[in-house]
């Protein structure tokens, strides 16, 4: 059995959600617009060979990232996966560093150490990525396991796919989870197709079933609607920072792109494309808020501005020095935490 | 000073750091109402509660996985895995998450791993493995096997302390047969090579369980000078103690429980060619568990694992050289 495809709600209809001002409603837009335009300032870069290796994005997932990140406080910590540059733009990774980041300058997050999306800004309270998918899942669940212990009222969220669902890491985590009921965020991306593979060869029951299995709630959310994704995310951390134990979200949503750049996606039919191409994310928010008043150009402008600005920036920065390659292999100082993150919803701003 | 085991200056360290410092915590299998398979933390769950002794869901990534998230965020997890065999089954969170994360991304992953390894009980293939050089091959992981209880204690202190993951190789055989005097108290010994006995005609390097079967067997070796160096530590391994052994002694024999292709010894081996060559009086000699998996059946294991007769038997060939 395929999971069911959420209905998306009548666009610009819904009730604006009692949780967010107008001012979160636009950060929110503001995170997709630029997730949406540095990602494809970054597969320009890419065609013109100044990106190494390969390119993922998430185009058309937006919602997800920057919806679940949006309810994140600075003292909650986050594991985010490739598809979810909103979730780092939210906690204040500045769009010059991550285009450094793409294309293995000196500037970028990593330093050059590692490509794409697979970091984390370890002063900002995330934990990059690792290609073992969803290895992050058990990180995540560690993180919660002793924000319990230590009996302190924050939480971690993890994103991961469909795809993982298949593999022991999300398993051992859902139960070890469910056991000591932690608080901690499982955000399943399901985007339809892990690599080529679609969903139903995938699993044989909507995932978010597997939550009750393993003894907590889980929910199934239209993925591509942000203040759904918000809502169902602050829902989550309430629960977990009060006792409630761990929540799965599924998120709905449609990977509109190839698995990376190379991938002409010839495995999806045309018209599913189409179908999900109605339910943009971005459309979608962007209508709200024209109904609400909001100058979405004015908006739209400043954020390609800002993409400019970080474009000319990155592109200034220097490659790392080849003679630094050897470096920091081994810690040789003190372990320095995670530290806090930046959160943007005026629910954190009293 | 007071004479420990083994396994109880295992206890001992663990015990100790769980009372120094309130960010240790210790996770695994088994090891809380139970004490451990090999009751290395008998009784603690009384002492610090089921938070800091905590018994797990069986799943090894599990363990390493969260002991990672728990690290990141300001714990300092050690973990058990009940044998060192089923760390297998938790492999890619060591060597991909825990390993590469300080040179990605800059942070530290303060956790050990105790590894209960080796053979020589009947264990039979998964309960008898000697899985070291899987991690000395991984970047971004440290690796130390005491072979005394002294070591066997101020290892794990450092271990604890380091800010990164350690795999902490603890032999069983020596549990409950190796005793010593050990220091009262927390001190630490440094990741590096110890001589365990001077000698000055050949040397045998070794490390965990194959340093008691080197020091017997070269004891009395008709009268040979031989040293027995103690790596003690994988990684780093003390490439300086090793060549100095070898500019000393000249001739070198090199012991591994371990299965022999890629070996620790196979490494130090490589390194004596590089570096060593030049004071080499003979070629280098290897003494190692052939590669196949461990047998259960007595005479069949024995007949794999190194023995004091082998090694004697190689000493003494390398001598006549």
């Amino acid at each position: 059995m395929a999971t069911n495809i959420a209905e998306p709600a009548a666009d610009g209809a819904a009730a604006p959600n009692a949780h967010l001002l107008l001012e979160d409603r636009v950060w929110l837009m503001r995170a997709m617009l630029l997730m949406r335009g540095l990602e494809e300032r970054a597969m320009t870069l890419y065609r013109q060979g100044k990106v190494p290796g390969s390119f993922y994005d998430g185009y058309g997932q937006e919602a997800v990232s920057a919806g679940a990140a949006f309810a994140m406080a600075p003292q909650d910590r986050l594991c985010i996966l490739h598809r979810d540059l909103a979730a780092h733009l939210i906690r204040g990774v500045s769009p010059a560093r991550i285009l450094g980041q793409y294309m293995g300058r000196a500037s970028g997050v990593t330093k050059g150490r590692e490509g794409n999306v697979h970091f984390g800004d370890r002063e900002l309270g995330c934990v990059g990525m690792v290609s073992m998918l969803p290895d992050m899942m058990l990180v995540a669940t560690g993180m919660a396991m002793a924000f319990k212990l230590r009996g302190e009222r924050r939480c971690a969220m993890t994103w991961f796919g469909d795809g993982s669902t298949s593999r022991g890491d999300f398993h051992e985590a859902m139960n070890w989870a469910g056991v000591q009921k932690l608080p901690v965020i499982f955000v399943l991306e399901n985007n339809q197709y892990a690599y080529s593979t679609p969903i139903d060869k995938q699993f044989a029951v909507d995932p978010v079933e597997h939550a009750a299995a393993y003894g907590f709630v889980g929910e199934t959310v239209d993925g591509n609607d942000v203040e759904a994704m918000f809502e169902a995310a602050r829902t989550a951390r309430e629960r977990a920072i009060t006792g409630g134990g761990p929540t799965l979200i599924e998120a709905v949503t449609m990977r509109m792109h190839g698995h990376a750049a190379h991938d002409d996606m010839k495995y999806v039919p045309k018209e599913q494309v189409e179908e999900w191409r109605k339910r943009d994310p971005i459309d979608r928010q962007e209508a709200r808020l024209r109904e609400a008043g909001v100058d979405v150009d004015a908006l739209r402008a400043e954020v390609k501005a800002e993409i400019d600005a970080a474009a000319e920036e990155a592109l200034a920065a220097p490659m790392p020095n080849p003679e630094t390659a050897g470096e920091g292999v081994f810690c040789e100082g003190e372990a320095e935490p995670l530290g806090d993150g930046v959160a943007r919803w005026s629910g954190f701003q009293s | 000073m007071t004479t420990l085991t083994y396994l109880q200056a295992i206890s001992a360290a663990l015990r100790d750091e769980l009372r120094d410092d309130e960010r240790v915590l210790i996770m695994g299998e088994d090891i809380g109402v139970f004490g451990g398979a090999f009751k290395v933390t008998d009784g603690f769950i009384d002492e610090f509660g089921p938070d800091r002794v905590m018994d797990t869901p069986l799943a090894e990534s599990g363990i390493v996985g969260t002991a990672i998230g728990a690290a990141v965020v300001g714990m300092r997890p050690v973990c058990e895995m009940q044998f060192s065999d089923f760390i297998s089954c938790g492999f890619d969170q060591l060597v991909n998450v825990a390993g590469k994360m300080h040179y990605r991304q800059g942070l530290a992953v303060p956790i050990t791993v105790r590894l209960p390894s080796g053979g020589g009980f009947s264990g039979g293939p998964f309960h008898s493995q000697n899985p070291e050089a899987w991690f000395m091959h991984a970047p971004g992981i440290k690796v130390v096997a005491p072979s005394t209880a002294e070591d066997a204690k101020g290892l794990l202190h450092s271990a604890i302390r380091d800010p990164n993951p350690v795999c902490f190789m603890e032999h069983k055989h020596l549990y409950r047969r190796v005793k010593g005097e050990v220091p009262d108290g927390i001190f630490e010994t440094p990741f590096s090579a110890r001589v365990a006995r001077p000698g000055s005609d050949l040397v045998v390097i070794a490390y965990g369980a194959m340093v008691p079967v080197a020091l017997e067997a070269t004891e009395d070796l008709d009268g040979a000078s031989v040293e027995v160096l103690d790596l003690r530590s994988l990684v780093p391994l003390d490439e300086e103690a090793v060549l100095d052994s070898v500019e000393r002694c000249s001739k070198v024999v090199i012991l591994d429980e371990a299965n022999s292709t890629c070996a620790a010894g196979a490494q130090v081996a490589a390194l004596i060619a590089e570096r060593g060559f030049e004071s080499l009086d003979g070629p280098v000699i290897r003494v190692a568990t052939p590669d196949v998996p461990i047998p259960f059946s007595p005479p069949l294991e024995q007949a794999v694992l190194p023995s004091v007769d082998r090694v004697k038997e190689a000493c003494r060939e390398l001598l006549a050289y």
